[in-house]
């Protein structure tokens, strides 16, 4: 425990207030509010738990459900693939067995887990959240210390509640002032990433501040903290506030009535004090931040849609030449060609960076009363099966088909490839996800990381191209 | 979890920065419910070309590094997804220590995890490495954990940096879920039964429907 008169950051209060115990070379052993699972990195620890006949100890502060390899397409059938199927009954099996929430597949709720934990209220500030999954950090936007895990921390974590970990350095990204209308918190995560590079958090945890981080909506603030760990960093996470205690509100999960406002009286203390020190500080001004999209097969080629693509000739440093004339043979780009006006073969909008009902009524406003181009794929696959029922409600969906759109099923889907929505070799997409790596979306696919606004306007156009042209002018002159 | 003391043997040189998880093992083969048997899709997007054949340029495919115990990279070995499926395709095809400039957070958790011995070193020496790997058989690597120490085959030691506790749960292949349970199962005890964690709600009880969630009108 720190003096108590030493300013601390948010990351450092949720650390403090979940170490059980600190070990002598300075490891502590941190307890875990939540522990979120599906069904790809937990099999393996549960067939250890059992084999060393331990119960998971604290099922009631755990949950899963399957996401990254169910079919999106109709779940009235079976689902096809033996594997997958092997993975989901497995995963059902051992829920049944040691006694843990789990939302089936063919419930409502659900959905990608870090749409999920979230829209039950399951993920609450001022909680340590882990999942096998290192998209975890998604659930930071919430202000809780939020982390991907290994399987075998997940067999720790199912077995002891508690994982062994040094503290990370702190880090603060502040982003001050407006954006400019049709920029979103996925351009405003690309511009950090494209600023401090792919590895520019390594062994820090990043805390979101500053006046434009404030205006986001909790879906932008989870877009945010989403991605960190493109940025290397071991979490992301935003300071609770009004946002934040209005989203949690009333959720299923979440403390109700008197409980409620007891923790949000304690959630209120997290904040970073004033004078906290930080490892780093980076900041950006927003006004300058562009639509963006990537270029390249790592998170930090990016550019604005305004921008070209890099030439090798222009890298003094032989070893980066030689990545870019590589990452531009695979993208199939010329040296200095205009990203605006590529070519694309399919559009996905989803994944847990952009899945949620926010961002398809962002991606609706801009195709209603349009099409998608002649031989382009275009999907949506929102996030969790409450997503796609609210979007029904409100009729996005009927946008979503009338443009030509495929109106599928919640779950990771053409992420990362995994069941059948991938990309074949040689296509390119534009796509909401957070990782353009190589063969991600499919052997030899070429993925252009951006909003799901930018993504619509892709559809529209059949190519990259600025989606701000296509924007109401009212919201393009700043009026809505 | 199978000790590591010291380790002699050839060197596999891949030498990128960034080399991701995806590349290390692709999603489509993470659809298995064991630990074993992944040995054969390691690096399998550049292992392979599209038919399933070898590629013959890929450095493991060569016929001096097909039993590399040791892989050398350049920066941020093991970015990406969280997938402990990296470090298990490594262990199944017989790699036992990891050598880079700098390693992403979870990657390199998940080597201590699995009996892989993660090393931090400089630039400059990694490439020194890579230098003596590229002389296949004829120049094995040694790796002592014990004294912190790789062999150069020229008879150079460069010694390396270590946590004290990971070293210490690698040279005895120590299970961590045992060692907790045995040594903190009362302070866990403890900080369960502290009066300021009572605010943490169950994951057995709804507080409410859940089907209108999401829906307009909601706030949120
Ligand atoms: S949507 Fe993509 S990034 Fe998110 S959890 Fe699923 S596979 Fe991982």
């Amino acid at each position: 425990m720190q003096n108590p008169v030493t300013p601390r950051t948010l990351y450092d209060k949720i650390w403090d207030d979940h170490v059980v115990k600190t070990l002598e070379d300075g490891t502590s052993l941190l307890y875990i509010d939540r522990h979120l699972l599906h069904e790809v990195t937990s099999p393996q620890a549960f067939e250890s738990l059992r084999a060393a006949g331990r119960p998971v100890r604290r099922p009631d502060a755990t949950m899963a459900v399957a996401d990254h390899n169910v079919p999106t397409s109709d779940r009235s059938q079976p689902v096809e693939d033996p594997q997958s199927r092997l993975q989901i009954e497995t995963l059902e099996a051992n829920v049944k067995e040691f006694g843990v929430p789990y939302f089936p597949l063919r419930s409502r709720q659900q959905g990608i887990v870090h749409v999920v934990g979230p829209e039950q209220g399951v993920s609450l500030p001022g909680m340590t959240i882990v999942c096998g999954d290192s998209h975890t950090s998604t659930h930071g936007a919430f202000g809780s210390l939020a982390f991907g895990i290994g399987t075998s921390e997940v067999e720790h974590v199912l077995a002891t509640q508690t994982l062994l970990q040094k503290r990370s350095k702190n880090m603060r990204v502040r982003v001050e002032g407006d954006v400019a209308p049709g920029v979103t918190a996925k351009d405003i995560m690309l511009s950090i990433i494209g600023r401090i590079g792919t590895a520019g958090g390594t062994g820090h945890v990043i805390e979101f501040a500053g006046s434009a981080i404030r205006k986001l909506d909790m879906a932008g603030r989870m877009t945010l903290c989403n991605m960190s760990i493109e940025a290397g960093a071991r979490a992301g996470m935003v300071a609770p506030d009004e946002t934040t205690f209005n989203y949690v509100k009333g959720r299923p999960f979440a403390p109700q009535g008197e409980a409620f406002e007891q923790a949000v009286a304690y959630w209120k203390t997290l904040a970073t004090d004033e004078g906290a020190h930080f490892d780093e500080e980076v900041v950006l001004d927003a006004a300058e931040i562009s639509p963006s999209v990537t270029w390249g097969t790592s998170p930090e080629d990016v550019l604005p849609i305004t921008g070209t693509v890099p030439r090798p000739e222009d890298f003094a440093d032989p070893a980066k030449a030689e990545r870019i004339r590589r990452t531009l043979a695979y993208m199939g780009l010329e040296a200095g060609q205009k990203i605006a006006g590529t070519p694309v073969d399919v559009v996905f909008i989803g994944s847990c960076t952009n899945s949620r009902i926010e961002d398809l009524r962002a991606a609706a406003a801009v195709l209603k009363g349009r099409k998608v181009a002649e031989g382009v794929r275009a999907m949506v696959v929102p996030g969790s099966g409450l997503v796609r029922y609210a979007a029904e409600q409100e009729g996005l969906d009927k946008i979503f088909r009338d443009a030509g759109f495929e109106w599928r099923e919640a779950g990771c889907s053409m992420c990362l490839g995994m069941n059948p929505d991938k990309l074949s070799a040689g296509q390119r997409s534009a796509s909401t996800s957070n990782r353009n790596f190589e063969g991600r979306q499919g052997p030899d696919g070429r993925t252009h990381l951006c909003s799901p606004t930018m993504a619509a306007a892709a559809a529209v156009t059949g190519t990259l191209c600025d989606a701000r042209d296509l924007l109401e002018p009212t919201m393009a002159e700043g009026a809505a | 979890m199978e000790k590591f003391t010291r380790l002699t043997s050839v060197a596999a040189a891949l030498p990128q920065e960034n080399v991701d998880t995806d590349q290390i093992i692709p999603a489509r083969f993470l659809k298995t419910i064991q630990r074993t048997g992944l040995g054969k899709h390691l690096f399998a997007g550049q292992r392979y070309d599209a038919e399933g054949n070898e590629n013959p340029d890929f450095v493991l495919n060569k016929p001096a590094y097909r039993k590399a115990g040791i892989l050398i990279t350049l920066d941020n070995l093991g970015c990406g997804s969280s997938r402990e499926h990296a470090p298990w395709a490594l262990l199944d095809f017989g790699i036992r220590c990891v050598i880079a400039p700098s390693f992403a957070d979870i990657f390199y958790n998940n080597c201590f995890k699995n009996g892989i011995l993660p090393i931090r070193l400089p630039r400059e020496q990694c490439l020194a490495l890579m230098e003596d790997a590229s002389r296949g058989e004829n120049a094995r690597l040694t790796v002592d954990l014990e004294k912190q120490e790789i062999h150069r085959p020229d008879g150079e030691v460069i010694s390396f940096e270590m946590d004290p506790f990971r070293r210490q749960v690698l040279l005895e292949g120590l299970d961590d879920v045992a060692q907790t349970l045995k040594n903190h199962e009362q302070s866990i005890r403890e900080f369960e039964a502290r009066p300021s964690r009572a605010w943490v709600p169950s994951t057995k009880q709804s507080g409410r429907p859940q089907s209108v969630i999401g829906a307009k009108g909601e706030q949120a």
